[in-house]
């Protein structure tokens, strides 16, 4: 993503780029805000760094260039001043720089938490599981840019235009004759500072690409530590480490050499602009235009020119990541949200166990086919509704449409009468539950997994919810009861443990509807049994769609749906379809194949 | 790119309890370890850190140089001229060849400093990466047990990064070394009154950077560490985006997310006040010396002492020296923060330990026969860090099977099934016992010999960023015939050929997302492809749709039928899965509690029923 917004052509980056700042700028008010008087702060502030020249000017001036009895006092004045103002620059830099952290980390949290809470409101988070790590990016890494660039790369680049102003202003009072020369001479490195930024942004964009590509290869021995070892792959493993090394230590190198090459250029500009000055400066002076002291104090703006020229060139490249940054935030937050909440203005849904209604739905996936198709079906409140189908078949498509984390491209879903793309988002939260496959839990404690389902829980509550799907035994071997902590995502409990909390917390809930996503991994007996017992005391007496992978399920199921490439092909109850002989009846087969083994005949073919 | 990864984030890896210590470290310590540190580093770069030093030395020299060139202007081609009214035409001359050649000679000091220094910083960083994967490529699986994946990963890659950070800003603080000693040189030249104002403030200069430095790297190692509290809660909120969804719990994920940014913001602004306090005073003290400078220089000169082109000189030695002086803060204030990472990197790079493999070859092919002879294994204790076995996870365990014969393997979870596994391909050794095929331990064999014979499908899917062909082949020499038979045994052919790119389409993060049961397939497939004499599944078909399950396992079966399949080991829970099976060995508790045929087991053992019934007939069992 970010290969193509840097090496973008840089005419339309820096129009884009001044666009982006404005658009950043807005977005994070409180970097906005008193924007101005640091701004004003930080030009003030560089007048420190430039009083030495001109104090060396004037006593030079005053006598100390003739050898002839200058004394400390016909220069105290001029001394006392450029004292005092620079302990004044100080004051002030340290005044605006103060401000400059503040206001910028300020705004720049609110951007975070903005972008952050907008990721939220994006069906792409719960669609395209490999885009999470891209949106984890956005509201940490690409904000960090930003807030490097703002505290100082940004203010580097005030700063140092500022002082290249300053410095040209103060050399044009002196002599505006011996300024031309200066700027000559810095003139082809300004004219090729752009070429080297281009070339410099395009070589940190492969240094990027390759540390991406050196974490993956190095993860490769670590996390697949047993696969090396087990197919006696060592050699393989370490040549592809050490390629990755290898590339990522070219691109470096390659970047480096760039930054060197720039950082010297401007060095010799420096060394050629002080050989200008002193000719150009004694045959001016000569002529009678300039005093001595004029030309001594012009080798030394001449330096407080090279610094910020040097500055700017180094702080360039930065710059445009930093802006590239900027703009992948901004572009999210500018990405609507997909499913819109209707809040305050939406309905509510009447009282009492709802059924559902698909009228004519059709879902597919922005520029991609239909995933599915027309599909009609009404589900009476109560009723218990398994849905089957191949991996592939839309009956996971189904399921989030029926619990609105995506909306239809066409038709429309109702609970009741009502369509659910009305209905705001915290009352239909409370009818309709989507239960997923893996019992996610956050790394906190078991408590804590719970109140998600509902935040003001009492500890009775809790307590009660267990016995009521006939968990009791299971939460009395808990050594640590609800303070357990669960991991990184619940990993200190079994896979069919973190099951079982997400049942509990989904009783807590309380929905009328619920949709479950089966698991399909297999976990220990014991736990399976208890899940499937907590389960059906969870359904019971409420609407609920299940996407099942299991036999069971289906048959004891009220009805069947089955989907086949996107439609709904069969409905019916178990014993019908089966009666049917189509799609369901095939898949029962190999179901039965398995199941009946279990007393029979242990033959090697399970045929 | 792998379950593993998925679970463990490498920027949720927990902020080392180190980090937050900087500040309280004992720095005369830290900094003993830290020279240390840098010596190794030049000794193994040497040459190229020579070099940078000189680039650095001839920068310094130049700076020096040039203030030197214009003093010797102001004296020889300034003033003569004005005073002579003439330009000195020889002398101009003069000037503006030192002017230049001072310039180019500089050119090349940075050249010298910024690029070969950089050279030999990544070079480090290159070649420390590679000693450490180097190390865990080399190291026993029971090593890799003890740690979690999230510190090797930052081990290799933060951590190395972190020790030799200082090589950034070394060279150019050498470099300044000479400088400085060049600047006193040539102030001495120029007047001792003067120098001494130069050898008040320099130090000043430096020691108020170290100060500097001090406090703030804890701080900001601090905000490094939110840092990742950050990235941590918003990849947890968003893998639970389903959860927080369909829970409506957005507002208090984004509450929660809030409090730890505002965390960090507080962290930043605090690094930021002292970055604030610190820059500007360290920018003006330069200046302020000048001024005494030339407080001190106006009575110098008129008491005939000085010249006023030694004023100057002296003044403009002060501009020039006054910013590079701070390197030498920068490598001190990195130290220690080197010194953590390479105790960190040290740690791996000292770790012992490597699984030794026999010389011997199994004669023939086909399949071969299992032998588990009295089989004793326990893990190491991590509280005594020895050898010792807390407990035993398996206790004489005897298992045989012959040639071509399906075995499969039951137990409860923490039975001792998946350890059974790993001492079949060795990932670790038993404390007792042995296991042979054909006759022979596997520990004579070597290890290619081993990886050969036998295959194993762990219950873990593990997927290399790479082609689809390269996970299956992991770079042996199998044609796309026998790819495409082992894709069609599992049941993967179907959405291989349907990937764009077919055997060539890539996998991971760039690439193609595939199902958890098809990563499982693949996972097959390369086990398969190598057509092993001994294959060993640990619940490799969990994630498989049922239906897909029975296809893979009737093609399995074809193959063992017509001879030409391996011996088989298969863990399993699923009764397809046990189906397939000759012979049934129930583990309870690290013990053989039973063996035989499914059909015998199920009648005898009421512990099996239960527990072969439990999966697929759960609901049946409770109603």
């Amino acid at each position: 993503m970010s290969t193509t917004d840097t090496v973008a052509d840089t005419e339309a980056d820096r129009l884009t780029g001044i666009a982006i700042l404005r658009r950043g700028l807005s977005l994070s008010p409180a970097i906005k805000e008193g924007l101005g008087l640091t701004l004003v702060l930080a030009i003030l502030s560089t007048i420190g760094g430039s009083v030495v020249p001109i104090v060396i000017k004037q006593t030079v001036d005053s006598g100390l260039g003739d050898g002839d009895g200058t004394q400390l006092s016909d220069v105290a004045g001029y001394l006392l001043a450029a004292l005092g103002v620079i302990v004044i620059s100080s004051l002030l830099a340290y005044w605006m720089r103060v401000r400059l952290f503040v206001a910028s980390e300020r705004g720049l949290a609110q951007l975070r938490v903005d972008a952050f809470r907008h990721v939220h409101d994006l069906s792409m988070l719960t669609q395209n599981s490999e885009r999470r790590g891209v949106l984890v990016s956005r509201v940490t890494s690409d904000i960090d840019q930003v807030s490097q660039f703002l505290q100082f790369t940004g203010i580097m680049m005030v700063v140092s235009v500022g002082q290249i102003i300053v410095a040209t202003g103060i050399m044009a009072y002196f002599s505006w004759q011996l300024t031309i020369v200066v700027w000559v001479c810095f003139l082809p490195l300004g004219i090729s500072l752009k070429y080297f930024a281009e070339r410099l942004s395009r070589a940190y964009d492969i240094v990027r690409r390759t540390v991406g590509e050196m974490l993956a290869v190095i993860a490769e021995p670590v996390v697949g530590a047993s696969v090396v070892r087990a197919y006696a792959i060592e050699r393989r493993t370490q040549q592809r480490v050490d390629d990755g090394i290898a590339r990522n230590l070219d691109a470096n190198v390659r970047a480096q050499k760039l930054v060197a090459v720039t950082f010297a250029s401007a060095g010799v500009a420096g060394g050629l602009a002080n050989a200008a000055v002193i000719a150009f400066g004694v045959a001016i002076g000569l002529s009678g235009q300039l005093s001595m002291g004029t030309v001594i104090a012009f080798a030394f703006l001449v330096g407080l020119f090279v610094g910020p020229v040097q500055m700017a060139t180094q702080v360039l490249t930065d710059a445009q990541n930093a802006i590239a940054s900027w703009r992948r935030v901004i572009e999210l937050l500018d990405t609507p949200a997909d499913v819109v909440d209707p809040g305050e203005a939406g309905t509510t849904l009447p009282g009492g166990t709802l059924g559902a209604r698909f009228e004519h739905v059709t879902f597919a996936y922005p520029d991609g086919p239909d995933v599915l198709k027309d599909v009609n079906v009404e589900i009476a409140p109560r009723q218990r509704v398994a849905v089957v189908g191949e991996t592939g078949s839309g009956k996971t498509t189904f399921a989030k449409l029926l619990t609105r984390l995506m909306d239809p491209t066409a038709g429309v879903v109702r609970l009741g009468e009502t369509d659910i793309s009305r209905v705001s988002f915290n009352d239909l939260r409370q009818h309709v539950l989507m239960v997923p496959q893996e019992g996610f839990l956050f790394d906190a404690t078991l408590r804590d997994n719970l109140l998600y389902g509902k935040k003001d829980a009492t500890e009775a509550e809790l307590v009660d919810v267990f016995g009521r799907l006939g968990l009791t035994d299971w939460y009395a071997s808990l050594p640590r009861g609800l303070d357990s902590q669960v991991g990184q995502r619940g990993e200190s409990l079994s896979a069919g443990e973190r099951q079982l909390v997400a049942l509990v917390r989904s009783a807590l809930a309380d929905p009328e509807f619920i949709v479950l996503d089966e698991a399909t991994s297999a976990v220990d007996p014991q736990t399976e049994l208890r899940a499937t017992r907590a389960l059906d005391r969870l359904l019971d007496g409420r609407s609920s769609v299940t996407i099942a992978h299991r036999l069971s399920t289906a048959e004891n199921a009220d009805r069947v749906l089955v989907f086949d490439a996107g439609r709904l092909v069969e409905d019916g109850t178990h014993a019908e379809l089966v009666e049917l002989g189509g799609v369901y009846a095939r898949l029962h087969a190999s179901w039965v194949a398995q199941a009946s083994l279990s007393s029979h005949q242990p033959a090697a073919d399970p045929v | 790119m792998s379950d593993r990864t998925a679970a463990e984030p490498i920027e949720a890896a927990a902020p080392d309890p180190d980090e937050r210590d900087l500040g309280t470290a004992d720095h005369q310590h830290v900094t003993g370890r830290g020279f240390a540190l840098l010596g190794r580093g030049i000794r193994e770069q040497r040459f190229l850190f020579s070099l940078s030093v000189i680039g650095s030395v001839l920068y310094g020299a130049m700076t020096v140089a040039d203030a030197w060139v214009l003093g010797w202007a102001t004296d020889h081609v300034i003033r003569p001229s004005f005073e002579r009214g003439e330009i000195a035409k020889g002398a101009l001359a003069g000037a503006i060849a030192l002017f230049l050649a001072v310039a180019i000679l500089r050119a090349l000091g940075i050249i010298g400093r910024r690029l070969i220094g950089g050279v030999v910083f990544y070079r480090l960083i290159a070649d420390y990466r590679r000693r450490v994967t180097r190390k865990y490529i080399s190291l026993p699986m029971a090593w890799h047990h003890r740690h979690p994946t999230g510190q090797l990963l930052s081990n290799a890659n933060a951590d190395v990064e972190a020790t030799w950070s200082v090589f950034m800003p070394l060279p150019m603080a050498v470099g300044v070394i000479a400088m400085l000693v060049a600047a006193i040189v040539a102030m001495l030249a120029a007047d001792v009154v003067l120098t001494i104002v130069g050898l008040i403030v320099f130090p000043a200069l430096f020691a108020i950077n170290v100060f500097y430095q001090r406090w703030l790297s804890p701080k900001v190692s601090y905000a490094q560490s939110l840092r990742g509290d950050v990235s941590s809660v918003a990849h947890e909120s968003f893998d639970g985006a389903l959860v927080v969804k369909s829970l409506g719990r957005e507002a208090d994920e984004t509450e929660r997310f809030t409090r730890v940014t505002h965390e960090l913001r507080d962290a930043n602004i605090a690094v930021g006040r002292i970055r604030s306090m610190f820059d500007p005073l360290l920018e003006a003290l330069p200046n302020l010396g000048i001024l005494l400078v030339i407080v001190l220089g106006v009575g110098r000169v008129a008491s005939g002492a000085a010249d006023p082109g030694d004023v100057v000189q002296v003044a403009y030695l002060f501009t020039v020296v006054a910013f590079p002086v701070r390197a030498i803060g920068w490598v001190l204030g990195e130290l220690p923060r080197s010194v953590v990472g390479w105790e960190r990197v040290s740690s791996v790079l000292e770790a012992e330990g490597s699984m030794s493999y026999g010389s011997s070859t199994l004669p023939g092919n086909g399949p071969v026969s299992l032998d588990v002879d009295g089989l004793t294994f326990g893990f190491a204790d991590p509280s005594t860090g020895s050898g010792t076995a807390a407990k035993d996870v398996l206790r004489g365990i005897d298992v045989e099977v012959e040639p071509g014969k399906v075995v499969a393997v039951v137990g409860a979870t923490g039975s001792g099934k998946s350890t059974l596994t790993s001492l079949l391909t060795r990932l670790v050794d038993p404390q007792h016992g042995a296991i042979r095929v054909d006759g022979h331990d596997i520990r004579e064999l070597t290890h290619a010999e081993l990886a050969k014979a036998i295959a194993v499908v762990p219950q873990a899917t593990f997927l290399f960023d790479d082609s689809v062909r390269e996970n299956v082949t992991l770079g042996g020499d199998f044609s796309d015939e026998e790819v495409w038979a082992a894709l069609r045994t599992v049941q993967a052919d179907g959405f291989v050929a349907k990937l764009p790119a077919g055997l060539d389409a890539e996998l991971g993060e760039r690439g193609t997302t595939l199902s958890g049961g098809q990563r499982q397939r693949l996972s097959l497939a390369r086990a398969l492809v190598r057509r092993p004499r001994l294959l060993v599944m640990d619940d490799a078909t969990s994630a498989v749709d049922p239906e897909v399950e029975q296809r893979i396992l009737k093609a399995l079966a074809a193959h063992t039928a017509d001879d030409d399949g391996p011996t088989v080991l298969v863990v399993a829970y699923r009764k397809a899965t046990i189906a397939l099976a000759d012979e049934v060995v129930f583990l309870d508790d690290g013990v053989i509690a039973d063996r035989g045929s499914h059909a015998e087991l199920v009648e005898r053992s009421a512990d099996y029923r239960d527990l072969v019934n439990a999966y697929d007939h759960a609901r049946e069992v409770e109603s």
